[in-house]
């Protein structure tokens, strides 16, 4: 292999290697090579996302860490701080969904603990194609399998997210996870190498050769020969986790540790060069000193290994023998691997002769790539906003139509999902999964968070700036809904590969309208993850940029549910309801079709609407709560319904279609409960924001314009097995 | 009144367990598993998780840690031992429970919450309890599904030794046991999670009665 194969076959281009030449000053080793191959790929090099990324406004008066660290940290009250991120695994779970899945939940658990928190709730944020195909089907199976292998085991509880389905993830799912941790803001950690001379302390699992290249893997678009790179997965051991967590835990209640680093993407690699640039010291790492897996494993492949469940720690020469003996104590593997130095390099030592030296800033600072923004053809063909109503004849019976709709995979009850995480342990966890967000309490206080993970794949095709303002203003209803005060979010950006004028146009155009919506709505962005690259030879799966929020209360007592709590409750629909069907999941249900613009987002409004319910439910005067989404409000007064065990009884407001008002969806709009008696407190909250009374609560049916089905119905439609029904004649499930 | 919590490495409902147990009035104990010794507790809790990562078997490797030589000791000669979950997948592998706890009939993991009955409430951890209850208290499992041969079923029922039952039975368990105890009624073995069900702001206290069971006995006793 000559010197140009070598680089290529790394992933790097002729541009980034003469760009290496010219920064080293001569011509890099192999090992030297593959520390660049992958630190500027595009998982760790953020190459085409990072000039973008500056758009996001990042600073809050509860902001006590923006993006650049291992996680977003805001303040949540009494010195307690929530730490949190989210990041895809959507490439190795395209090819190996159990361990690609669950090493996804393990790395951002690590992310989290790197900061000093311990890890108290994971969200995951999941996209398949549909499951009439046998493919998507496994997929499917063995990501949420994976899921709860990893998360149920480590003793973090899975307490929320989301689930779609599309044919554009055909083949290409992604799998988002999200985790938040709680700690004391004092005791927050930064990876910061600091101190020449401090030691560099390797524990965890031992390393061996599984996830080689997998950030550069993880930078490429899926194709034929994708299934061959299952040995770039890594394997996820949540049982060594969890002796990780307590470990780190302990170690840092002990005072032992100046930095900690988790080891996630490029390995040893990545966790060593950044802690030294942004130290603005050197690390020297001795590969002879790691304890490995596997025999004969060449330096190269030590200091990119993936392999999971590893931390790097700086630690003060006196107290590493305390910091090894508690390792031993957690049956971890652990040894002084390296030292701070003040060089400034990344310096790869075997039996201490030197056998790579690159200087960490540099491996830190991935050329970018700044493209033409094109708009695509395909927005233009899109019907316009005012679908032809007259070539959609109304169903003919709006019970079915409705029964078909919460059948629907993209609609009915996330159950089969959830039940099989372990959403409870912990005992923090006080709204289950099911309602608008997750909501967990803070032990010992009264105060409480909420989290929520949003995003509509199809509203961002169809418009990408307004889908992707809608995904933050869906997320801070959600949280409203339950009655929590949005702060911050994080986002997992997941697109197809930015070399294309239609993705990074995608691209460049949610993240403005993420952007805008952040400001308006005042949470900024914390952390972020951004995954490309997520392509077949069938094409780019739908821009998804995933929002994951959080929320916080200030008495957890205070919240809300959709679930109907009492007959004779005055049903009073929140915001301005200008009902669409474009883009509609109506629309693709019923009549099989993807056309039309989504309902554009009014901001303000949204806001309004979400302040002034959230007011209420603070003041004690709502606790039932629910937003309209996708199928519209038929869909959230079904799901009240169910969920509550009370039928309830609406009435339409008046003009228009009546499936688009039943089934039509708009942003900005919350169906509350309240007891008569509260009504006048409920409109003192509303002031001057849109709402009307459109029914009550009561009996055991839904009953609203053409629609009449008892709750049981309802439910035999809604509570459907998502792994049942289609799992094949005789095949196995679960 | 102190109650031991056994940590094995992949335990982890300890800190739950221990949070109940400090609710209820009793203190909690860390019982670390390489050490045998029970610190002088009154009572132990073999809490839930995933002790060894489940290897081989759940429970099956932790029953050979060194805290189980005196607590094996300690159960024979009457202590009150309450496994929960993971605990009672150990308990059943260390022999001083009967049966085993195999995976759920529809082979996926269930985490849920599900009505039961306390049928037993001559142990020193249902005695708060009346006959005949009915609570709901969470279960989160993949082995959950009890097991045992016939005549050690028979020997159950006959000796009122089934604690818990299931009224909507999840994980296929025989006879839709739930939670069982011993010959001498001081060892119990639940799948279900009380000390998940330790604050109404969770959606239930009622979990709590159990340790409060067992700080009454032990008031009895003294």
């Amino acid at each position: 292999m000559n010197i140009q194969e070598t680089y290529t076959s790394l992933g790097l281009s002729d541009f980034e290697y003469d760009r290496i030449l010219e920064l080293m000053g001569r011509a890099p080793n192999f090992l030297e090579l593959s520390l660049f191959s992958v630190m500027w790929s595009e998982h760790c090099g953020y190459k085409n996302s990072r000039p973008l990324l500056g758009r996001f406004p990042n600073r809050g008066p509860q902001v006590l860490q923006g993006p650049g660290e291992n996680a977003g940290v805001v303040e949540v009250g009494d010195g307690w701080a929530l730490v949190f991120k989210m990041e895809s695994h959507n490439h190795p779970s395209a090819v190996e969904p159990f361990e690609g899945a669950a090493t996804g939940v393990g790395g951002i658990i690590r992310d989290v603990l790197a900061m000093g928190a311990r890890p108290v709730a994971l969200l995951d944020s999941l996209r398949f194609g549909p499951l009439d195909d046998e493919r998507n089907r496994y997929l499917f199976r063995e990501v949420v399998r994976g899921i709860g292998h990893y998360g149920n085991a480590v003793g973090v509880p899975t307490v929320g997210g989301e689930v779609e389905f599309a044919r554009a993830y055909s083949g290409n799912p992604l799998v988002n996870a999200m985790c938040v941790g709680i700690i004391r803001s004092e005791s927050l950690m930064r990876a910061r190498a600091v101190g020449e001379g401090n030691l560099v302390i390797l524990f965890g699992a031992k390393t061996g050769r599984d996830g080689i290249h997998g950030a550069t893997f993880a930078s490429d678009e899926l194709g034929e020969g994708s299934e061959e790179r299952r040995p770039n997965v890594q394997v996820g051991d949540p049982f060594a986790e969890k002796m990780l967590i307590e470990c780190s835990l302990r170690m840092l209640d002990e005072d032992l540790l100046v930095s900690l680093q988790d080891l996630g993407a490029a390995g040893i690699t990545s966790s060593a060069s950044e802690m030294a640039a942004k130290g603005g010291v050197g690390i020297e790492i001795d590969t002879s000193l790691v304890s490995l897996r596997e025999e004969g494993m060449e330096p190269w492949e030590i200091v990119i290994s993936e392999s999971q469940e590893r931390m790097l720690a700086i630690v003060e020469p006196e107290k590493a023998g305390e910091v090894l003996k508690l390792a031993e104590r957690y049956e971890l593997e652990a040894a002084v691997v390296g030292r701070v130095a003040s060089h400034g390099d990344l310096r790869i030592l075997e039996d201490g002769e030197v056998v790579g030296t690159v200087p960490a800033g540099h491996l830190a600072d991935a050329p970018t790539y700044e493209r033409e923004v094109v708009r695509p053809s395909y927005l233009d063909a899109i019907e316009p906003l005012d679908l032809d109503l007259a070539t959609l004849p109304p169903p003919e019976d709006y019970s079915s139509a409705l029964l078909a709709m919460l059948a629907h995979p993209n609609l009915c009850s996330r159950r089969s999902v959830y039940t099989q995480y372990d959403h409870q342990v912990g005992a923090n966890t006080v709204v289950l999964p099911g309602a608008d967000a997750a909501v967990m309490r803070i032990k010992d206080t009264s105060l409480g968070f909420a989290a929520t993970a949003d995003c509509k794949g199809r509203h961002c095709y169809l418009d990408p700036k307004g889908g992707a303002a809608s995904a933050v203003a869906e997320a801070y209803r959600n949280l409203s809904c339950v009655g929590a005060e949005p702060v911050a979010l994080t986002d997992c950006l997941n697109f197809g590969s930015p070399e294309k004028p239609e993705a990074y146009y995608q691209l460049v155009s949610c993240i403005e309208g993420l952007a805008e919506a952040c400001e308006v709505l005042n949470t900024p962005v914390v952390s972020g993850n951004v995954s490309l690259y997520n392509e077949t030879e069938r094409g780019a799966v739908y821009p998804t940029p995933t929002v994951g929020m959080v929320g916080l209360f200030e008495d957890v007592n205070r919240r809300a549910t959709p679930a109907i709590k009492r007959e004779g409750d005055a049903l009073v629909l929140v915001g301005d309801f200008r009902p669409s069907l474009g883009g509609s999941e109506y629309l693709e249900i019923v009549y099989g079709r993807m056309a039309g613009t989504p309902p554009a987002p009014d901001l303000a409004g949204e806001k309004a609407a979400a302040d002034a319910v959230r007011r209420a439910i603070a003041a004690g005067v709502v606790d039932t709560a629910h937003d309209l989404s996708g199928g519209g409000l038929a869909v959230t007064l079904a799901e009240m319904a169910m969920k509550g065990g009370v039928g309830v009884e609406a009435r339409l407001l008046p003009g228009g279609r009546q499936d688009v008002a039943l089934f039509g969806e708009v942003g900005g709009c919350i169906l509350v409960a309240v007891p008569e008696e509260r009504l006048g407190e409920l409109e003192e909250h509303l002031g001057g924001v849109h709402h009307n009374r459109i029914g009550q609560t009561g009996g055991e049916r839904l009953k609203v314009a053409g629609i009449d089905v008892g709750l049981d119905e309802l439910r035999g439609a809604y509570e459907r097995d998502l792994f049942e029904r289609y799992a094949p004649e005789g095949g196995q499930i679960g | 009144m102190r109650i031991g919590v056994t940590v094995f490495p992949g335990s982890n409902c300890d800190r739950d367990a221990m949070h109940g147990i400090e609710r209820a009035g009793a203190v909690p104990v860390e019982l670390w598993h390489a050490d045998a010794d029970l610190k002088g507790v009154d009572a132990v809790v073999v809490p839930g998780g995933f002790s060894y990562g489940d290897y081989l078997r759940p429970g099956a490797i932790a029953r050979f840690a060194k805290v189980m030589g005196p607590l094996e000791e300690f159960a024979n000669s009457g202590g009150p031992v309450l496994g929960v979950c993971n605990g009672f997948q150990v308990l059943t592998e260390a022999h001083l429970l009967p049966g085993a706890l195999l995976r759920n009939s529809n082979m996926r993991f269930i985490c849920d919450r599900v009505a039961v009955r306390v049928e037993n409430t001559g142990t020193p951890w249902t005695s708060l309890f009346e006959p005949g209850h009915e609570l709901t208290l969470p279960v989160a499992h993949n082995e959950g599904n009890y097991f045992a041969d016939e005549r050690t079923l028979a020997e159950l029922e006959d000796e009122g030794r089934v604690v818990l039952r299931y009224l909507e039975n999840p994980n296929g368990s025989a006879n839709d046991i739930a939670g069982i105890c011993s010959e001498g009624r001081n060892v119990v073995g639940l799948m279900p999670h009380p000390e998940r069900a330790s604050d109404p702001l969770l959606g239930s206290g009622e979990g709590l009665r159990v340790f409060e069971s067992m700080l009454r006995f032990a008031g009895a006793r003294a």
